[in-house]
């Protein structure tokens, strides 16, 4: 028996079809995945089965029918009562899918008052009973807190308790865990199906992530530009797939590159005791303590290496980067570059160590201005030290952004470009001066899975032929096979482990290593 | 919370100080002598030279200022140039006039233009929506004055509903007293409304596309519930800032409507005050408009919590 059953779905927007005769069911207690990238329709689909489609978008046609009910004939009350109880989602963007302005016991307990018969007393009791189930420690007391007061994680925790709370038959899940770090992912989508297991609800999944489809989908569902491509049980689909488009997307998952033997050589860049803290919060009379972000961290890269610098969220390693660079201030420790001490220099010392370091930023949407052409963009960065003459900088800036893939495109506007597109734009900004030392910030992670790959190909593409060194700030193991010499993970703050690349990923020595790998999502060996 | 207040409030002393000096000196810019001004062409040398020395006017401008600052410490605004009367008292019999009248007008148009601008929203795209929009495009083109005169055209002298020219306070006849002030009452809800309509409007818009509204909608939470707790509060968080500083521009002063209706409001005190170059009064009027503006500001800064619990007032 399904729990759901959609027949010859259309949805448009506008006059554009973005879901085209899209046909799947959902058995009671299954999991099926949605599988595509953005902009396949896989989103549209999942608001159009809970009956909420965003304002812009309309079922066009065909037929959706839960525990053998069409929905289209149902009235708006009745199509109420279905929502909770029926079908519970779960929404992809932890800050902001609860509201803001209400307690969360307050934000739990309306969908008990609104569908069951229970007391007050009862309903407290229940949300206490379900958030001590996700994993909130002192419940009683965080009914009474706000969404603001929990970090994405917990905040995801508590959706989940909330929509469990009504025991649904069949959970939509759009992209539950992809705002947040690879632990936190892990631990969440255990949690949510431990919860589906015990209450016999099924699993709408909607994700882009092949891994998360590998360890958690009982079948899957491949989308692209609004039609389905290739259906099947997952793990089958992942091991052989049929359709080249399934393919590209399996042939896109990181594999491990060759590893390379580098020349010995003295350390381009080396920090030595490194600290950063960001100042307390000022009050009036007194300044709250230090934020120590990195503390006391070593770390030395040698002239064309690439070093993958890994963590979850708030372990420092985005600051460790940026204070490489010297766009954070150390407040301990020093940063030699060439063997000279740059912790503190300015003027000229300072602008050559500026011209020999990039950074690529993770989100390419803010990173470029957009009121510049790209061809400016990349050619700005060739101003410094002056005297080359226009002409010559944009011939550069030319010839740098045919390298990346993007001849002929220098008059556009970044808005006019997609998200890999300008990721290849703010490389092409960061290699043309020809720099020794690059620090790619996360510089994948916004990027569709296909495009990632591509993104990935380039940049060590580029790194092999022009040999500058690399710090890859990431929290993507994916990205660590495809590209990383050596491996450096950092946890509060601290680097707990370091290493070769191979001998981090198969031996890793670090408790917090090995829960970061646990955690990643990998598709299994046979793939 | 107390401690907050009283920090806020100490941290404006530099606020007004700033327009304490700032009001002092630039008067002193403006040509015109208020003694030649009160006793006319046809005095004496003598005779204003003699007012001058009275006003303190003869000595030197940082001596007049620190004399002004030391007066103000003790409580004191001095007296009025042209009429005699103690600036405080007079202040707040003028504030007392513009306050009634902005009070109301504000909480109306809240009333009235919050739900609209929310309903609007709620429904985008539909002919409500679009009655909505253009009424408050309409609303917000009209001159307030111009919009003055009409009502007083149609409600005043063809319909005689009201009285035209004059005003009388509430403690002396509270019927009467409203019946002076309906109209300007009226004038500033309508202008007022066009604003907070497209703000609300334009609020509850961005809000009812995050997904906590959609969750909400995925429980299974009824339609008037979901604007009602979950829209609302959020929606006005950013209306209520605007509320705050239209408040505190309001109530330093209406002066193009006090004129209209002929009211003795804050407004015309300070206009009348300027054209007679008199400083105690301009004084006393600018400082007291920058106290009010801060006052109003703070209270809306402790009530934005309770909307957005995110901006803890501390």
């Amino acid at each position: 028996m399904s729990v759901l059953e959609v027949a010859a779905l259309r949805i448009a927007a506008g006059m554009r079809e973005v879901v085209r005769d899209l046909s799947f069911t959902v058995a009671e207690g299954e999991t099926l995945a949605l599988v595509g990238e953005s902009g396949s329709g896989k989103s549209a689909t999942a608001r159009a089965v809970i009956g909420l489609l965003p304002p812009g978008l309309r079922q066009s046609g065909g037929r959706i029918a839960f525990a053998g009910q069409g929905l289209s004939a149902l009235s708006p009350a009745r199509l109420r009562a279905l929502r909770g109880p029926g079908m519970g989602m779960v929404f992809q963007e932890p800050m902001t899918s609860l509201n803001p302005a209400q307690r969360i016991g307050a934000q739990m307990e309306e969908g008990l008052a609104l569908h069951r018969t229970l007391d007050a007393r009862s309903r407290r009791q229940a949300c206490i009973a379900m958030l001590e189930r996700v994993g909130i420690t002192d419940p009683e007391r965080r009914l009474q807190a706000f969404p603001h007061e929990f970090s994405g994680g917990m905040r995801q925790r508590i959706m989940l308790a909330s929509v469990m709370l009504l025991r649904p038959r069949l959970l939509i899940a759009d992209e539950p865990t992809t705002a947040l770090d690879t632990l936190t992912q892990a631990e969440v989508l255990s949690l949510m199906k431990e919860l589906a297991r015990e209450q016999g609800s099924a699993i709408l999944l909607i994700t882009h992530d092949l891994g998360l489809v590998a360890r958690h989908a009982d079948r899957a569902l491949v989308m692209q530009a609004g039609q389905a491509v290739e259906e099947g049980a997952a793990a089958p689909l992942l091991a052989a797939p049929r359709q080249p488009y399934t393919q590209a997307l399996v042939a896109a998952l990181p594999r491990r590159g060759p590893s390379r033997a580098l020349p010995q050589a003295a350390p381009l860049i080396e920090a030595r005791d490194l600290s950063v803290a960001y100042p307390g919060r000022g009050g009036w009379f007194r300044r709250a303590a230090p934020m120590q972000a990195v503390q006391g961290v070593s770390l030395s890269i040698h002239p064309g290496e690439v070093v993958a610098l890994v963590g979850g969220s708030g372990s420092g390693k985005t600051t460790l980067g940026r204070a490489m660079l010297r766009l954070l201030p150390a407040s301990g420790g020093s940063l030699l570059f060439r063997g000279q001490d740059v912790t503190a220099s300015t003027g000229p010392a300072l602008l050559d160590f500026r011209l020999a370091c990039q950074i690529v930023f993770q989100d390419p949407y803010s990173s470029l201005d957009p009121r510049m052409r790209v061809r400016d963009i990349v050619a700005e960065p060739l101003r410094l030290p002056a005297g080359m003459p226009i002409p010559e900088r944009q011939r550069r800036a030319e010839a740098m952004l045919a390298e990346v893939g993007l001849g002929g495109l220098g008059d556009r506007y970044p808005h006019a470009l997609s998200g890999g597109q300008r990721q290849r734009v703010a490389i092409a900004r960061a290699l043309v001066r020809n720099p020794a030392f690059v620090v790619a910030d996360e510089a994948v992670s916004a990027l569709d899975a296909t495009v990632r790959k591509q993104v990935i190909a380039l940049l060590r593409d580029q790194q092999r032929k022009r040999g500058f060194a690399c710090l890859f700030v990431t929290h993507d193991l994916g990205v660590v096979e495809e590209i990383a010499d050596r491996v450096v993970v950092m946890q509060s703050g601290r680097i707990v482990e370091e290493g070769p690349r191979d001998q981090v990923l198969d031996a890793p020595a670090h408790d917090y290593t090995r829960a970061l790998l646990d955690a990643s999502l990998r598709l299994p060996a046979t793939a | 919370m107390a401690l907050y207040v009283l920090k806020r409030l100490l941290a404006a002393i530099p606020t007004l100080l700033l327009v304490a000096a700032s009001v002092f000196f630039l008067m002193r810019l403006i040509p015109g002598d208020p003694a030649l001004l009160v006793l006319g062409d046809a005095a004496t040398p003598e005779a204003i030279a003699d007012l001058r020395a009275s006003m303190g006017l003869d000595r030197t401008l940082p001596v007049q200022f620190a004399l002004w600052l030391s007066q103000l410490l003790g409580g004191d605004l001095g007296f009025s140039i042209t009429s005699g009367e103690a600036v405080g008292p007079l202040i707040l019999d003028r504030f007392g006039v513009t306050a009634a009248i902005v009070l109301a007008a504000v909480a109306i148009a809240v009333l009235l233009a919050v739900p609209a601008g929310m309903l609007a929203a709620w429904k985008q795209g539909s002919w409500g929506d679009i009655a909505a929009v253009s009424l408050a495009t309409l609303l917000l083109s009209i001159p307030s004055f111009w919009l003055g005169l009409i009502l007083l055209l149609v409600f005043g002298l063809k319909l005689g509903w009201v009285p035209v020219v004059g005003y009388v306070t509430f403690a002396e006849n509270p019927w009467a007293a409203l019946h002076y002030i309906l109209l300007p009452i009226a004038t500033l809800a309508l202008v007022e409304i066009g604003v907070l309509i497209r703000m609300a409007r334009a609020s509850t818009i961005e809000v009812l596309r995050l997904d906590y509204i959609a969750h909400a909608r995925a429980k299974g939470v009824p339609e008037s519930r979901v604007l009602l707790r979950h829209a609302f509060p959020n929606a006005f968080a950013p209306t209520l800032t605007l509320v705050g500083l239209v408040l505190g521009n309001l109530l330093g002063g209406i002066a193009v409507i006090e004129t209209v209706f002929t009211l003795p409001g804050l407004g015309r005190l300070l206009v009348d005050a300027i054209f007679a170059r008199d400083y105690p009064v301009i004084q006393g009027v600018m400082l007291f408009i920058a106290l009010v503006y801060v006052s109003v500001n703070l209270a809306v800064d402790l009530l934005y919590p309770v909307f957005d619990p995110r901006v803890a007032a501390e």
